[in-house]
């Protein structure tokens, strides 16, 4: 570690932060323009004067724009995320009983995803224009261009409803043995995993056989160095940042994957719990899941970038 | 030299590859003409219930069967094709004009504005798609202007970034020095020197972001976040019929198909008109 | 004597983007005896690098060999599969790329990389291995060869980087080592010590080679005999010193008449003409400006400089120093930062904003590649009627006419007009380019490099361009390389920029007589003579000191910490001033000064 990479990694850092303080003033400023009122749209029509102006002033509606902007930015960084105009009960509370699911859930995909992904886009890299690499060119391009949805419905078709390997639904709370984990999760994982791969296959791929392009690859050769110490010695160090990038932005990708497979399987993820707040339009409980979600995107950019910058020779030693 | 070169192409692959060639811009060109026309060319009314059974498997006469009401699939999805396709179409439209607009001024104009503007979007791109989706629907409300612009708005910041990056690799290039060294306008560079060299990259790139908006729109339309009823498109034609899918209905499974048919042709379309390389490093 | 490598009837087969499958080697045969080297010469295209791979059995992704045979030793090259291929590589023969910075893997350290083949063939142990490693770095005259393993290549200047790549190529004394193009890369006086390296290496090893160039004069150094290419065939095979003498094909002949160019008559000989250009106290850069008028990051400092009405000024100096920047300072694309411009006896403003159209007309710029300087969308017709119109405000048929004069002016076909320069030859777009520039009837034409992206042939055609529009139009021109033969053939006076400050100015004729600046005169006798002694004779070599990178210190003299003659406490405190000397030769240093 020496003071220029400090200096780098501090400013990502600092990037990051300010990145999520402009993302949370774009939420706040999207979901405060709404042309209605909302302590109106709360009560309904019939609902008297004295009856808004009182919700009006509990939410702190009648407060100056940026006062309020203020107020819950301020909140948003102590984790208040206010109450649920729906039931009342705090956002914080409901977010944190469905956090834990969403999180088991994208981390089996990504152990599933990741060495499938790197596997997949290395060996077609290496094998560049064979059949394999067009095929597995081919795939990728139809997995990306197809809906999550049609792979989570035909997923359910084949396995539960033609095979009956595993129930359509997702229903935690029976996990008594592996095998009821195993049928918990799978068509999600299984739907979730077949949409990133193909990203992140793809990304590895580019990187890898860009490097794989580069002369110093070409010199490796002309020494007599065989395809595994090239791929394994030379080429692979030189794309980790690129391979990093490949897989945080990929797994980028489960958050929004995740909105579309939590609800065709009923799955009690956070995911689920904001496209019921979208329906609603429980404007607090949409704020935070927003929130949660952009940082976590900006979470796996920034170590993309971290990996990036550690992984650079040049920057290591100077 | 050799980088100009690409390895032999025989045997199966290469008639697959040529065949596909000519089908993949044919299924484009059908579902753009379902999309003015379908409402008009479908075998029966839309919205009409026909004598038929609920969930009906594909027949004679229901081609790709029927649906929670009754109504004919094949006549709902050609008539989809208007929402998917037009709704999909405007807001790439609107976000790569946009983005050409915003990223040729960043590049010819340089300095605080390029600074200002590309601070700004790059910012939003830190946003999920499918979550600023959620957020915006949440905020607006979901009428088809709307989702419109929502659909622009998602997509213009990566629409910029590329242009502008497109755009600014020609504006670094001597023929636009020269123009300048001549003394020419800042709109005539523009519009004279380097619009015309990004033609290429900006169709590619309209390409893939009317992918993405297609899959989008059908995702929110999945979530009953898109269009509303009565309207329909293949994402709201899924919804309605999921109950469908335990009888493994092809009411639910064919408007997928046909979202499916119409981003994999446009993509392969793109492929064999750009090249392949086009699409990488596209966000 | 059985030749060490045969090759009989090669043939290798590219497929285009578009698709085609194109011969690019067709039929090539040629021989070279242990300890000889065999020089292959060609523009490019003539498919020289593709041969010497081919030596190694290796085709770059998308060709391939498709017939006739190789042979290294008893070894048949061409019917090895991949294992044999590999024990071959790197251990019978070996390879030195153009280019270190790209073929150093820039994630491993330099020894590990040096000694890797040694150790793929188990040829020693890594003790063993490392200790002949440094042992090739002193033969090398590589500094700090105990350490200089332990760095990475980015830490590694590219002089030393291509020295270092040779000793990873002999560290498995092979049979055969082929070079390709490995000074091109490097500026003239770093070249000149790696030949050096080289040729030393090669006599002491008696190494059998393949030297792969499109430089004569340098290949005349190295090589016991010449293959000359061209598209893909030879043109005639001869030792060095028959061909440099006596070529007998026609196209060697035009290779060795480009490679020392031919003087051109100058139309103006009066120095003392009235002049058009001045430049005085000009400083310029990137970044924001100081208060005292210095950029962030200056590229030039304190430049003075005029030219005589109708005469030629070349400035030379290696990639760095600031000699494209002079270019876009004058014409106003680098508005400088202090100094003025003057251009017939008028101030101009630093930016292009803040000149009139006359002022930008009477200026223009004509630039290097002319693939970038071409916008590949717009016909000939528009490119170069476009400043018709715009300065003369031209239309319709005057226009057309007009287009078709200058076409015919710069020797072009009246045909190209509608076409678009993706049609066109390199050095038909360069002449467009010219074209281009004449449209606007400059008073100073400033040309960047224009020569140095074509193949010698072409650039010599274009230098009988320049002279004839000299001498046709009158105009005054600034004529910028790194390539001294080239400005000794079109210009009237020299102009040496070192890290962005003039070190010297001379008049042509001075070049060869009188006492430099220790920059201008390494320089001078940096560039390779095309005669087979030149690398024993010349001296330069000795004028300099190894090591640390040129900077530009604004205590001292830039070129201190290069330069033999320096003297510690005065030539790195205060900077030099400039002087006039005898031969109309001024220049900035003490020592000169001092005797």
């Amino acid at each position: 570690m020496n003071a220029t990479i400090g200096r780098l990694l501090l400013t990502r850092l600092v990037a990051a932060i300010l990145t999520l303080w402009f993302v949370a003033t774009v939420v706040f400023v999207i979901t405060n323009l709404l042309p209605g009122d909302v302590a109106q749209e709360l009560l309904g029509q019939s609902a008297t004067p004295e009856a808004v102006a009182g919700l009006r002033k509990a939410l702190g509606l009648d407060l100056p724009p940026w006062q309020r902007y203020l107020e819950w930015l301020w909140k948003m960084v102590q984790g208040d995320a206010g109450r649920s105009l729906v039931n009342g009960s705090p956002v914080a509370a409901l977010i944190g009983s469905r956090l834990g699911n969403s999180l088991i859930l994208a981390g089996i995909t990504a152990l599933v995803a990741v060495p499938v992904a790197l596997v997949l886009g290395i060996t077609a890299a290496v094998h560049r224009g064979s059949v394999y690499d067009r095929v597995v060119g081919a795939g990728t391009v139809l997995a990306v261009s197809v809906p999550e949805f049609l792979v989570a419905s035909a997923a359910v078709l084949v396995f539960a409803v033609q095979l009956r390997w595993v129930p359509a639904l997702s229903q935690l709370g029976r996990l008594e043995t592996v095998l009821d984990v195993v049928r918990t999760f799978a068509l999600p994982v299984l739907t979730l995993t077949f949409v990133i791969v193909a990203q992140m296959a793809r990304m590895t791929r580019a990187a890898l056989v860009d490097v794989l392009s580069s002369s110093y690859i070409e010199m490796a050769r002309l020494k007599g160095a065989g395809q595994a110490r090239i791929v394994v010695w030379h080429a692979l160090p030189n794309a980790i940042g690129p391979i990093a990038n490949a897989i945080a932005f990929s797994l980028s990708f489960l958050l929004g994957g995740v909105i579309i497979v939590e609800t065709i399987f009923n799955y009690p993820g956070i995911a689920k719990l904001m496209v019921d707040g979208v329906s609603t339009r429980d404007l607090p409980l949409v704020q935070a899941c927003a929130m949660l979600f952009c940082g976590a995107y900006l979470l796996l950019v920034t170590m993309a970038d971290v990996a990036a910058i550690l992984a650079n020779p040049r920057l290591r030693h100077r | 030299m050799s980088s100009t070169t690409i390895p032999a192409r025989r045997g199966p692959m290469a008639i697959l590859a040529r065949t596909g060639r000519m089908i993949m811009p044919a299924i484009v060109l059908f579902w753009l003409a379902m999309a003015f026309f379908g409402y008009w060319v479908a075998p029966y009314d839309p919205a009409g219930i026909q004598d038929a059974d609920l969930f009906e498997g594909m027949s004679r006469k229901f081609w790709l069967g029927t649906d929670y009401f009754g109504r004919d699939m094949l006549s709902r999805i050609v008539a989809g094709a208007r929402y998917t396709v037009g709704i999909s179409l405007m807001a790439t439209s609107l976000a790569v004009a946009s983005g050409v607009l915003l990223g040729l001024a960043a590049s010819a104009i340089g300095g605080f504005f390029d600074a200002a503007v590309s601070r700004f979007l790059d910012a939003l791109i830190s946003i999920p798609s499918k979550m600023f989706g959620l957020v915006l629907v949440a905020a607006f409300g979901a009428s088809i202007p709307v989702l419109v612009m929502t659909l622009a708005v998602i997509y213009l910041p990566g629409c910029y970034r590329i242009n502008r990056s497109v755009a600014v690799n020609v504006a670094a290039l001597d023929f636009v020095a020269v123009a300048r060294a001549r003394g020419e306008s800042t709109l005539y560079i523009m519009l004279r020197e380097i619009l015309p060299n990004m033609i290429g990259p900006v169709l590619a790139d309209f390409g893939l972001r009317f992918i993405y908006v297609v899959l989008l729109l059908s995702s929110l339309s999945f979530l009953g976040l898109g269009v509303q009823p009565p309207q329909a498109d293949w994402g709201s034609l899924v919804r309605e019929n999921m109950p469908g899918l335990p009888y493994g209905a092809p009411a639910v499974i064919m408007p997928a198909i046909a979202i499916a048919s119409l981003t994999i042709a446009v993509n392969l379309t793109i492929d064999s008109v750009f090249g392949r390389h086009t699409r990488e490093g596209v966000r | 004597m059985e030749p060490l490598i045969d090759i009989r009837d090669l043939r290798i087969r590219a497929r285009t983007a578009e698709g085609q499958d194109i011969e690019i080697v067709k039929g090539v045969s040629f021989s070279v005896r242990r300890g000889e080297v065999m020089g292959l010469i060609g523009e490019s295209g003539s498919g020289k690098t593709t041969i010497a791979l081919a030596t190694m059995g290796y085709a770059r992704y998308g060709c391939r060999i498709a017939g006739g045979t190789i042979r290294i030793g008893d070894i048949a090259v061409t019917s090895l599969d991949e294992k044999g291929l590999q024990q071959l590589r790197g251990q019978k023969i070996a390879y030195i790329a153009q280019s270190a910075a790209a073929s150093f893997n820039p994630s491993r350290p330099i020894m590990a990389q040096v000694i890797e083949s040694a150790l793929i063939h188990g040829l020693m142990g890594e003790a063993a291995a490392r200790e002949k490693a440094i042992s090739l770095f002193r033969a090398m005259a590589i500094p700090q060869p105990e350490t200089i393993g332990n760095r990475y290549p980015h830490q590694v200047s590219g002089g030393q980087l291509q020295r270092l790549m040779a000793a990873m190529a002999l560290i498995t004394d092979p049979d055969v080592v082929i070079f390709d193009e490995p000074t091109t890369a490097l500026d003239v006086t770093t070249q000149i010590e790696v030949l050096k390296a080289f040729k030393e290496a090669i006599r002491d090893r008696n190494t059998t080679g393949i030297y792969v160039t499109h430089d004569l004069a340098v290949i005349a150094q190295i090589a016991d005999s010449i293959t000359v290419l061209r598209h893909g065939e030879v043109q005639e095979i001869a030792t060095t010193s028959q061909l440099i003498s006596n070529p007998r094909h026609e196209y060697s002949q035009k290779l060795l008449a480009a490679a020392e160019p031919a003087l051109r008559p100058s139309p103006v000989t009066d120095r003392q003409a009235r002049p058009l250009l001045r430049v005085s106290g000009m400083s310029a850069g990137y970044g924001l400006t100081g208060k005292d008028g210095m950029p962030a990051v200056p590229v030039l400092r304190d430049i003075d400089l005029t030219i005589g009405r109708g005469r030629a000024l070349g400035v030379i100096g290696e990639s760095g120093c600031g000699k494209s920047t002079l270019a876009r300072v004058i014409a106003g694309l680098t508005p400088a930062s202090r100094g003025t411009v003057t251009l017939d006896g008028i101030d101009l403003a630093p930016g292009i904003a803040g000149r009139s159209r006359e002022q930008l007309r009477e200026i223009q710029l004509v630039f290097q590649m002319a693939d970038t300087a071409l916008n590949p969308k717009v016909t000939i017709d528009e490119i170069i009627g476009r400043p018709l119109t715009f300065f003369f405000g031209m239309k319709g048929a005057a226009r057309d006419r007009r287009v078709r004069e200058l076409l015919d002016l710069t020797r072009l076909p009246a045909t190209v007009q509608h076409r678009f320069p993706g049609d066109l030859s390199g050095g038909q777009k360069q002449r467009v380019n010219f074209a281009r520039a004449l449209a606007a009837q400059p008073k100073l034409l400033l040309c960047d490099e224009v020569t140095s992206a074509l193949d010698t042939v072409v650039a010599a055609a274009i230098l009988d361009l320049m002279a004839e529009l000299r001498r046709e139009l009158g105009l005054t021109t600034m004529f910028i390389s790194h390539d001294l033969k080239t400005i000794r053939a079109i210009c009237d006076d020299i102009m040496v920029l070192y890290s962005g400050r003039v070190v010297e100015t001379m008049p042509a004729a001075a070049l060869e007589t009188g006492r430099h600046h220790p920059y201008a005169g390494l320089l001078l006798g940096s560039v390779p003579a095309l005669r087979t002694d030149w690398l024993e004779s010349t001296e330069a070599a000795s004028l300099q000191v190894q090591g640390v990178p040129p900077a530009l210190s604004s205590g001292g003299c830039a070129f201190f910490p290069r330069c033999t003659l320096a003297e510690p406490g005065r030539c790195n405190t205060e900077v030099p001033p400039f002087r006039d000397y005898p031969g109309g030769i001024g220049a900035a240093c003490f020592r000169l000064a001092a005797e």
